[in-house]
């Protein structure tokens, strides 16, 4: 394992990107940095601009405004950049899939390496992702 | 020449610096994570943060704006952020630069990292960091003078001595300047300007994460925003060490001493840390009217009081 790869790994920084989504997945998402689950431990962060971050979290459904700006916030982001999909409707649709305005889950717009599904995911389930993600990665 | 170099770039200059600060920007994120009753980060997780920004990521200009310019200002922010610590480090391991205005140029580099974030921001063509940029100017604005009055406490108490060789050595053979009640009210006025110059938490008003997402720094991205990293840390290390040096008596290189000096440093950045551990951010104006009123008001009180020999 080289040392800029080792770097990376112990140093995720994630932005967070909301779709239409429910609040649920990011209530748990936010469970992750509190004293229970401490992310932190890891060396990730939440980060405020999308200019810092190394691993673009995204949840909630996609519809047509969103998609626009999804692929904005995925130019925006300094490469190399790792993309996460986050509860039902960011891995498939969930129960929006039909809907008139959805525009197609995460992985039809820009690149996932990674998918957390659960409506929402428990915290334990997002960790497990992040673990999955960085021994990917 | 070569050794001016080395004092630059290796001991008390950039390298030292880098490492001690990385150590505390880690001590701090402890601290932290203690007070809120989680694990924290692991000790070399500042290294981690600072290569992977350096050697990973890709650097993104902006192209409204003006990217020399926007390069420009990390650079000249660790300069700055390293010339203060060379000149604040070398008096305290007790090598004397025969220099005999040292704190008044101490006084001027410090508020280079400030000015030349302030320089990145504006040239970056982000509307939000225009505004963080703005807050900025109105903080140093205003701690501006609490620190010259600070600096000119640290002097009078000295005996009109622009010396910072010559203060350290005064305190180390009488006593500290903490000891006495002038030392003390310099002291809640030096904590305070150093929290507003490192831009913690009640005062991190310019790169305030909830409203304008990072502010200043918002458009930085790798290499870049690294250098910014590497000028925090070393900004950590040499603001401490700078009011250890004034008013706790600086460092002894002997024997146990040593221990009681680091835990000096790790004293002042644990107070700075439960500070901003304990208040929310305030709002610039508020920052203002605590500076230009109650800071001034403390330092020029301080003021009297040396002059009247407590």
């Amino acid at each position: 394992m080289s040392f800029k790869s080792h770097c990376f790994k112990k140093s995720l920084w994630v932005f967070h990107f909301g779709g239409a989504s429910c609040n649920n997945c990011d209530i748990e998402i936010l469970d992750c940095l509190t004293p229970r689950h401490d992310l932190e431990r890891f060396g990730i962060l939440l980060v405020g601009s999308i200019r810092h971050a190394d691993v673009l979290l995204v949840n909630g459904s996609i519809n047509n405004h969103d998609r626009e700006r999804l692929i904005e916030i995925y130019k925006q982001a300094p490469k190399p950049v790792l993309v996460v999909a986050i509860g039902a409707c960011g891995c498939t649709g969930g129960i929006f899939a039909d809907s008139y305005v959805f525009a197609g889950p995460v992985d039809k717009i820009i690149p996932v390496d990674a998918y957390i599904p659960g409506c929402p995911p428990k915290p334990e389930a997002i960790i497990a992702g992040i673990v999955k993600l960085v021994q990917k990665s | 020449m070569a050794i001016n170099i080395f004092y630059f770039l290796v001991f008390p200059g950039l390298l030292f610096a880098a490492v001690a600060g990385g150590f505390l920007s880690w001590f701090d994120r402890k601290i932290t994570a203690r007070v809120q009753f989680r694990k924290g980060p692991p000790l070399l997780q500042p290294f981690y943060d600072f290569f992977k920004l350096l050697l990973v990521k890709e650097t993104i200009l902006p192209k409204q704006g003006s990217p020399i310019v926007f390069l420009a200002a990390p650079v000249f922010a660790v300069f700055g952020a390293t010339m203060a610590g060379v000149f604040v480090l070398l008096p305290l391991f007790n090598i004397t630069t025969g220099f005999r205005g040292d704190l008044i140029v101490i006084f001027y580099l410090l508020t280079i990292p400030s000015f030349s974030y302030i320089i990145g921001s504006l040239a970056s063509g982000n509307p939000l960091a225009a505004v963080g940029g703005s807050r900025e100017m109105k903080l140093i604005l205003s701690y501006e003078l609490t620190f010259l009055l600070f600096t000119a406490g640290i002097i009078m108490k000295a005996g009109q001595q622009f010396d910072l060789y010559g203060i350290i050595k005064a305190q180390q053979e009488i006593s500290p300047y903490i000891g006495s009640i002038s030392g003390i009210l310099l002291f809640i006025v030096g904590i305070f300007c150093v929290q507003a110059k490192l831009a913690l938490v009640p005062f991190d008003i310019p790169e305030a994460e909830a409203e304008i997402t990072e502010g200043i720094f918002i458009e930085y991205s790798g290499a870049a925003y690294a250098l910014i990293k590497l000028a925090k840390y070393i900004m950590l290390f040499v603001l401490p060490s700078l009011i250890v040096a004034v008013l706790m008596g600086g460092f002894r290189l002997d024997g146990i001493n040593i221990l009681w000096s680091i835990l000096k440093v790790l004293g002042v950045v644990l107070l700075l840390t439960l500070i901003r551990n304990t208040n929310p951010r305030i709002k610039i104006k508020q920052a203002v009217s605590f500076f230009l009123i109650w800071m001034n008001l403390l330092a020029i009180a301080a003021l009297v009081l040396i002059a009247f020999g407590y």
